[in-house]
């Protein structure tokens, strides 16, 4: 039986103190998303479509590089951000939520790095 | 974890049905949410025809005359019966409202009368408010300064100040907003909530308080306040016409203003 005060629930271990990072950089990544992802369809539209050597050609230019890498870690750091905000509203057990937190995490972690040493890979060995 | 299942005695069953008096012509229907603690029984929904040529004209009316004339085991609150008090809060075709300011011309056809969602009910219409009020004051809702008062005279506060304050000091905390957010339904244990979050940010804009980095530091959690997600089922559904989204969004600048200055 809880015999707690219905004010000392509510207070309960006192405020994280944080959060603000977070919600701040998940509104960053999606502002910084809206011009990247327009270049991501002139990208996708070129890998259909064009041949090989021209897309390679295309990608190594300076700006093509770091769209594509800016790409790439903002929509991976903002889907990780967003997911832990799904996780922490809908599953409520502190074990399962921790772990789905991490597996998310980590998941995305590995994902951005896949994909940069793809790039890395395809811009220096061809 | 999110409940999928329900707890056996939320399943709502059928109930009475008291038809109008032989000789109405203008009868309403008004169906009821019904739970009884001491039967041990499934809530059920009852069913009123009421003569409407003989009731006034708010919902919270026709919820009286249910009590005086058809049926004395309804139960509910009520006091002021003109939006100020926020006794009569409760979910009216589907939407958080004060039954005493919704007129019943405002809906066609039958009427249909549930307690504020997800909230415990103690009985009948009446929701357990006692985490809501506890959650209010958590937040400190009083002036905090360490300055004295002038001796002479009160606290000044300038026009342009005072104006601040519109828009957050006429909520009467009935709660509608509050349970209308799912974010909250989810995660009311943790989340304030969009009725205190606007009752702290008409703290944190008080020219006279002096404890607006102290109140901020409490905000700061992703529960507490982040739960958030500007669903903005609170400022569609508050009674009183006011914006809670918006005072849970400034808060979130005041708090990146803090941070990035």
């Amino acid at each position: 039986m809880d015999c707690r005060s219905p004010l000392a629930k509510v207070h309960g271990l006192g405020s994280a103190k944080s959060g603000t990072s977070h919600w701040w950089m998940q509104r960053v990544t999606a502002v910084a998303l809206i011009p990247l992802s327009y270049w991501l369809i002139t990208f996708l539209n070129l890998s259909f479509h064009a041949p090989y050597q021209y897309m390679l050609a295309w990608l190594v230019t300076p700006l093509n590089t770091v769209c594509i890498i800016a790409w790439v870690l903002a929509a991976f750091y903002h889907a990780a951000l967003g997911l832990q905000v799904v996780i922490e509203d809908y599953i409520a057990a502190e074990g399962i939520k921790i772990i789905s937190v991490w597996t998310v995490n980590i998941s995305f972690f590995m994902l951005a790095l896949a994909a940069l040493v793809a790039v890395f890979r395809i811009l220096l060995v061809g | 974890m999110a409940e999928f299942t329900l707890p056996k005695n939320s399943q709502v069953i059928a109930g009475k049905t008291y038809t109008a008096p032989v000789g109405v012509t203008n009868s309403r229907r008004f169906e009821v949410y019904r739970w009884n603690p001491d039967t041990g029984e499934n809530p059920r929904i009852d069913s009123y025809e009421l003569d409407m040529d003989n009731c006034g004209p708010m919902v919270l009316d026709a919820i009286l005359k249910i009590k005086n004339d058809v049926d004395s085991t309804l139960t509910f609150r009520r006091s002021c019966r003109e939006g100020v008090c926020g006794s009569c809060a409760m979910m009216v075709n589907g939407k958080n409202t004060l039954a005493c300011t919704k007129a019943i011309d405002s809906y066609s056809g039958t009427i249909k009368i549930f307690p504020l969602p997800h909230m415990q009910v103690v009985k009948d219409l009446v929701a357990d408010m006692t985490h809501f009020y506890a959650q209010y004051a958590s937040i400190q809702p009083w002036i905090a300064a360490q300055t004295p008062a002038p001796a002479d005279r009160e606290r000044l506060q300038s026009k342009e100040d005072r104006e601040k304050l519109d828009g957050l000091y006429e909520c009467v905390l009935c709660a509608c907003c509050s349970t209308s957010c799912p974010s909250y339904w989810w995660n009311s244990e943790r989340y304030l909530g969009p009725a205190v979050l606007l009752q702290a940010y008409r703290w944190l804009v008080d020219s006279r308080d002096e404890n607006t980095g102290a109140r901020l530091d409490e905000l700061e959690d992703p529960f507490k306040l982040y739960r958030c997600h500007t669903i903005m089922n609170c400022t569609d559904t508050c009674p009183k016409g006011l914006n809670p989204a918006k005072a849970i969004a400034e808060t979130k600048k005041l708090l990146v203003q803090r941070k990035l200055g």
